[in-house]
């Protein structure tokens, strides 16, 4: 199937496209033309009106032939055959069908359906949809769908079996600045199913991660068989709604779905190195966190905090995952002893106690990301100087008491710091996560700011990156176990090596 | 459903590598006390036939049984309230397994994900605790291995109240031995190993009761 012509097409058709802002019609076009889609665009419309600059021609037959590969229908059911067989002659080997009225319909509706996808079979056109939101893709800038947002580009490969979790998963890009490859909603998934999405991202050398809302699965064995392939070149989050009786109600009369035991979905998922998240923040925060931090090497985590307090409920948090709470080995005690006042915790976690100066944190960082026993950092107390600045720069005090040094000190202090704890992760090779609920209280603290220009996440609390880290540290675990026994059965190669996209 | 006597679910499972005690299925008193002396006392009777499910229930398991005339009034009395319905029977001599702690495991045939393996916490609170995890089949010992890891009540596998560590490779062999079934015999549609007890003795998780179910 030609997913390259639904991702990467040369031209779009909007077949349907109105002349109404409020309709489907419009908004596709909209937003097609609006976020930076290089390719040819062109459009249906029945009476042939000019739409948002676009003169549109009143039968697919006038279109030129071989300048477009995606036609994104907003036209009703009932009139698509004739689209897709219009569109067909004219070379386009990919139909994204936002229109309703199909399986989600009734009878009249699945019998439809079934008739759309027997018709894209015939016209080798690959079908997307019906019924779904659309497709997004950073690298041709197609922003190819009936609702908002377009994220900002990068690594993370959406497929949800609701449109509207692919909005949600985008939204949460764009707040964090982590970005996304490319994006579908699978909607009814008639003929091109999350799994069909998956095992082409998994391919796709613009995607380093999948993430993958599911409801409902047909057939759990072919889905387990598909999924540990995909984990196996590239790591995939899931979310799966359904997971309760009442979850499950719900769903049967969303998309249909029955359900399995919940808990052998969770063991399929294990055992096909799946990561599962249980909600929408946990979901991306993984996705995320996979896209812009090495695997960890191993479990010893090492908290390095500027308060105690943090560190003591980080370290709780640690210690109830399945990460190890390292303890602090005496060569590096005593090298960090040589960089803070006798006052440091020296222990694991690694609480400065405000003993620190101008380069000790980038210092300390260093010392315990080149630890050969340390696998991974956990760095609380981000932008608390430059919290104090915001404070002084919008106080009375700030124009006439010579406070602009400071502030600007604090503030180029945080920046480095965010900027050390990035560098020093991609030198060692090690993820460093840092978090501070400033993140989200105040998204443009220098710290956080810097962490979001590094390309990496910066968490909103200390919990949220340990059980990030857990998750990548269970999949580098199921990697290696996996490595170890294609070793042992076949030679092949241990990818625990995979580079970091950093 | 059909199903297999006790004895009959044991050989089954043997023979896939799930390890068993050894027992023996005798059909009269003297053959009991025969069987009892080779296994070596104490020792656990039972009636055992392909349509008797519910022993404990009917009152067709005799515990501790400790000296000959212990076991052969226990094996005249089981086989005495055999009834027409219970078909062929014979009775069941097995080594007295004692241990505080039990495990379930399992195979199931899931409608979507088709046969899986299942370990979980047994005993009388096991409903309620609801410790329970499941992986497809085929298992890896990777697989198996994080299936124990994975129960939530890890402190029961550990040294417990004077008893020794669960036997994790003998364990594993269990549940490796259920998927070997799986695989093996796709007529064979459960399997339910309840109670899998951890012997007070070495840690060795037994299974002292064994059904399973054919498909239809």
């Amino acid at each position: 199937m030609s997913f390259e012509a639904l991702f990467d097409p040369r031209g779009v058709v909007v077949a349907g496209a109105s002349s109404h802002p409020g309709k489907f019609g419009f908004v596709a076009l909209h937003n097609i033309l609006a976020c930076g889609y290089q390719g040819a665009v062109a459009a249906s419309n029945r009476e042939g009106e000019v739409v948002l600059g676009v003169s549109t021609v009143r039968d697919l037959d006038e279109l030129d032939e071989g300048v477009y590969d995606l036609v994104f229908v907003c036209t009703p059911a009932a009139a698509n055959e004739d689209v897709l067989r219009a569109c067909a002659r004219k070379g386009i080997r990919a139909a994204f069908v936002t229109s309703a009225g199909y399986g989600e319909a009734g009878e009249a509706g699945v019998d439809a359906e079934r008739k759309l996808t027997a018709l894209a079979d015939e016209l080798g056109m690959l079908l997307a949809g019906p019924n779904g939101q659309g497709v997004i893709s950073t690298p041709s800038k197609l922003c190819a769908q009936i609702v908002a947002p377009y994220p900002p580009g990068g690594r993370i490969g959406i497929a949800s079996q609701s449109g509207n979790f692919v909005s949600s998963f985008m939204n949460l890009a764009a707040q964090t600045g982590v970005g996304v490859s490319r994006a579908v909603s699978a909607g009814n998934a008639a003929a091109t199913t999350v799994a069909d999405y998956l095992e082409w991202y998994a391919q796709d050398p613009h995607t380093s991660v999948s993430l993958a809302y599911l409801e409902g699965v047909r057939d759990g064995r072919e889905l387990f068989e598909r999924l540990r392939a995909v984990t196996a070149i590239k790591p995939l989050v899931v979310l799966k709604g359904g997971t309760t009786s009442g979850g499950q109600r719900a769903a049967a009369s969303h998309t249909g779905s029955l359900a399995s035991d919940d808990r052998i979905f969770d063991g399929m998922c294990r055992q096909a190195g799946i990561t599962r998240a249980f909600d929408v923040e946990e979901a991306f925060e993984a996705a995320a966190t996979f896209a812009t931090q090495p695997l960890p090497r191993g479990p010893r985590t090492v908290v390095v905090t500027t308060a105690g307090g943090w560190g003591v409920v980080t370290a709780d948090a640690i210690t109830a995952s399945e990460l190890e709470l390292l303890a602090l080995p005496d060569d590096l005690r005593d090298a960090i002893d040589e960089h803070l006042p006798p006052r440091w915790s020296r222990n694991n976690p690694i609480d400065l106690a405000g003993g620190e100066t101008r380069d000790t944190i980038p210092e300390v960082l260093r010392l315990v990301a080149e630890h050969p026993e340390v696998d991974a950092i956990v760095y609380l107390g981000l932008g608390i100087q430059s919290n104090q600045a915001r404070l002084m720069r919008a106080g009375p005090f700030f124009a006439d008491h010579g406070l602009d040094r400071i502030v600007a000190y604090h503030e180029r202090q945080d920046a480095r710091f965010a900027q050390a704890a990035a560098e020093i992760s991609v030198a060692t090779g090690k993820p460093i996560l840092t978090a501070t609920e400033l993140a989200t209280a105040d998204p443009d603290n220098a710290g956080p700011a810097t962490v979001r220009a590094s390309g990496r996440l910066c968490y909103p609390s200390a919990h949220r990156a340990v059980r990030a880290l857990e998750h990548l540290w269970r999949d580098a675990r199921h990697r290696g176990a996996d490595g170890a026994r294609r070793e042992r059965g076949s030679g092949g190669a241990d990818r625990l090596d995979r580079a970091s996209d950093g | 459903m059909p199903t297999l006597s006790e004895a009959d679910s044991k050989s089954l499972l043997a023979r896939h590598g799930v390890p068993l005690l050894d027992e023996r299925v005798v059909s009269d008193p003297a053959a009991a006390v025969a069987a009892a002396r080779e296994i070596g006392f104490p020792v656990v009777a039972k009636l055992c036939g392909a349509a008797i499910a519910h022993k404990t229930e009917r009152g067709l398991v005799r515990l501790h049984l400790g000296d000959d005339a212990a076991v052969h009034a226990a094996a005249g009395d089981l086989l005495a309230r055999a009834t027409v319905d219970d078909g062929a029977v014979g009775v069941l001599v097995a080594p007295m397994v004692s241990g505080s702690r039990e495990l379930i495991a399992g195979l199931l045939t899931d409608p979507q994900f088709g046969p899986c393996v299942m370990l979980g916490v047994g005993g009388v609170l096991a409903e309620a605790i609801a410790d329970v995890v499941f992986r497809l089949a085929p298992l890896t010992e990777a697989d198996a291995d994080s299936m124990i890891a994975e129960l939530r009540t890890q402190a029961l596998l550990g040294p417990f109240r004077g008893e020794p560590a669960v036997d994790r490779a003998g364990l594993r062999a269990v549940l490796l031995g259920l998927s070997q079934l799986a695989i093996a015999n796709a007529g064979v549609r459960s399997v339910d190993l309840n109670p899998l007890v951890v012997s007070a003795l070495d840690g060795r998780p037994i299974a002292v009761d064994a059904l399973v179910e054919l498909a239809a």
